[in-house]
């Protein structure tokens, strides 16, 4: 009855494997709010997703002779999976989930030696050669439900026709393919106004692109992901470091450039709830792998995302740079540790490294 | 080894040391020079052209091919000035010789294969800074006989291509579905049903002709180098313990 302990009374962190299925559950709201804007889809890629994230993982560790059942236990892979899964375009065809979970799991996680000897984020790294190896694939199936709607009298994909769709190519009756693509209100920003082609104003007018707060569909995402993060932070599964950094950065990049032209450049808003950001702010740059450890390192590690995020976004050739930017950081994170070890109590700092700590 | 390749090559050969047989010395060159001691898999030299132009077969075999020629070139060349020149300044008189071959074959390959020649482009004079063939004239033609070195710079060479090759046949089929494609700026406009369909309508997958496709290509073939070589290594293991069991029962 009565446990025989003695002191200190911890209580026990999170084990890797609850907090990993901790975070997934948390991105719910976010994966809901987004089959909701943009239809069956994403469920469908999701669950392609984790199929293949799991026969992976099981194959490469039979192969490297590690015990299959506790390491598939540890739940990184389904959460690697649901990241990719909600971060590819909602119609995106099957063949795209596998080659991106293939390099996810087997090159980006595995062969650089399993959970916790990864380098670069698993998902990331998936999402950054899918767009870079298919850039029409993974910029063109984005399409609204709500904007299908409209174009086809209040039809929808229904969950057969999608599943029809994504698996065997096949397109519902009295549709084109043309009908179920559209360019994202980033990738609008980024080929239009950003290349002075077109106002700010002149997109609004469209009432295409812009929603209340970000890009239209995806400020719901923005927000339902933003409410799941901001949970993660309270239960204390996140520190405040890196999203706060991160976002404050964007925010402050956006305001600081925007100010100058409003014409040409959208708001800070509209940069912190379109595309990927809060995803990519709460669940893939908290990445505990991947990211730095230390606080202060861990600040600069957002800083230098959300600046990356806001430079690719305006100067670079991809409309969003979630993956691109994590990647870089990712490359970074090793260094930053090492100059941002706090020191320790009672020791003094080390003189050869005080000068980098200033 | 072809009977009449060994005659030229021993006439060639100007060491009046009573010589052990022909087989005996030139079949550990060329055993290094393609396998254990290969330019990219053993010595990873030469990464640099190897990775930007191994995108199609073609283009690996063009620069494969030049690549061996400036290698016999230089290798023969420094063989025969090797007791002339002084030790002190062999390196800038290698690397005179290695530039001078290079700037040949860029002739050569300007004037007969053009479209080639444009394809391949920067990377004909880069294999001026190919350390693979200074390493070869400083570390093998510098020590040795013309006909080694001729010897040792045709294997190296084929070596270098084979891996050239290899990774250009991964990058091309699964960059583009084809093998082959473009064989006309090689082989003449006669040559074009060279051109194999692997896989019809393919969409073709950047990655693998993008550097990061080069890269990973070439950490697969290296890695299954490894364990080629491991299995081999078990496998005489195994024989040996055989071999000294069995004589411990006897």
């Amino acid at each position: 009855m009565f446990l025989a302990q003695s002191s200190p009374y911890l209580k026990p962190g999170l084990s890797v494997s609850k907090m990993m299925l901790v975070v997934t559950l948390l991105m719910i709201p976010g994966i809901l709010t987004a089959t909701y804007i943009f239809g069956y889809g994403v469920l469908v890629n999701i669950f392609l997703a984790i199929i293949f994230a799991l026969s992976f993982e099981a194959i490469i560790l039979y192969l490297r002779k590690r015990p299959v059942k506790v390491y598939l236990n540890d739940k990184s892979a389904l959460l690697t999976a649901v990241i990719i899964g909600v971060a590819l375009p909602p119609l995106a065809p099957w063949w795209l989930t596998f080659i991106g979970v293939f390099f996810a799991i087997v090159i980006a996680k595995q062969l650089y030696g399993g959970l916790g000897y990864n380098t670069f984020n698993p998902a990331m790294v998936a999402y950054a050669i899918l767009l870079v190896s298919f850039p029409a694939e993974m910029t063109t199936y984005w399409q609204t439900s709500t904007m299908l709607a409209n174009q086809f009298d209040g039809q929808t994909l229904s969950f057969i026709e999608t599943i029809n769709f994504q698996i065997f190519g096949q397109l519902p009756v009295g549709m084109t393919i043309d009908a179920l693509t559209s360019a994202t209100p980033l990738d609008i920003v980024r080929t239009s106004v950003l290349n002075g082609s077109a106002t700010i104003d002149e997109i609004h007018a469209q009432g295409k692109t812009f929603g209340m707060l970000g890009g239209l569909g995806s400020e719901w995402v923005n927000l339902a992901f933003l409410a799941g993060g901001l949970f993660m932070m309270r239960k204390g599964l996140i520190s405040w470091h890196i999203p706060i950094s991160l976002l404050a950065t964007l925010g402050f990049l956006s305001l600081l450039f925007g100010s100058f032209e409003l014409d040409s450049n959208p708001s800070p808003l509209f940069h912190l709830f379109s595309g990927a950001t809060m995803l990519g702010a709460f669940f893939i740059a908290t990445d505990p792998v991947t990211a730095s450890t230390t606080p202060k390192g861990r600040i600069i590690y957002g800083m230098g995302i959300g600046a990356l995020i806001y430079i690719i976004r305006t100067w670079g050739g991809y409309p969003d740079a979630i993956a691109f930017a994590v990647l870089l950081m990712n490359m970074c994170a090793p260094l930053l540790d090492y100059y941002t070890q706090p020191r320790v109590y009672g020791h003094k700092a080390d003189e050869r490294d005080d000068e980098d700590y200033s | 080894m072809p009977e009449t390749e060994a005659i030229s090559i021993t006439e060639t050969n100007d060491t009046t040391e009573d010589t052990p047989s022909f087989i005996d010395e030139y079949a550990p060159i060329a055993k290094e020079g393609v396998w254990t001691n290969n330019a990219v898999f053993a010595q990873m030299l030469g990464l640099c052209p190897l990775l930007a132009v191994s995108n199609s077969v073609v283009n690996a075999l063009g620069l494969g091919i030049a690549t061996t020629l400036v290698l016999i070139l230089s290798n023969m060349s420094v063989s025969l000035i090797r007791n002339i020149v002084r030790p002190e300044i062999r390196l800038p008189v290698f690397v005179v010789i290695i530039a001078s071959a290079v700037t040949a074959i860029e002739l050569i390959i300007h004037a007969w294969f053009h479209e080639l020649y444009l394809v391949l482009g920067i990377f004909i004079p880069l294999i001026v800074t190919n350390c693979a063939i200074i390493a070869r004239a400083e570390a093998f033609a510098s020590k040795n006989t013309l006909g080694k070195s001729f010897f040792d710079g045709l294997m190296m060479g084929f070596g270098f291509t084979l891996v050239l090759l290899a990774l250009g046949i991964i990058r091309e089929v699964i960059g583009m579905g084809t093998l082959l494609s473009n064989a006309h700026i090689m082989f003449g406009d006669g040559m074009q049903w060279l051109t194999i369909e692997v896989f019809p309508n393919y969409d073709g997958f950047l990655l693998a002709l993008l550097p990061p496709g080069a890269f990973i290509g070439l950490a697969f073939l290296l890695a299954g180098r490894n364990y080629f070589d491991r299995c081999l290594k078990d496998m005489a293991k195994k024989k040996s313990q055989d071999l000294t069991t069995e004589k411990s029962t006897a």
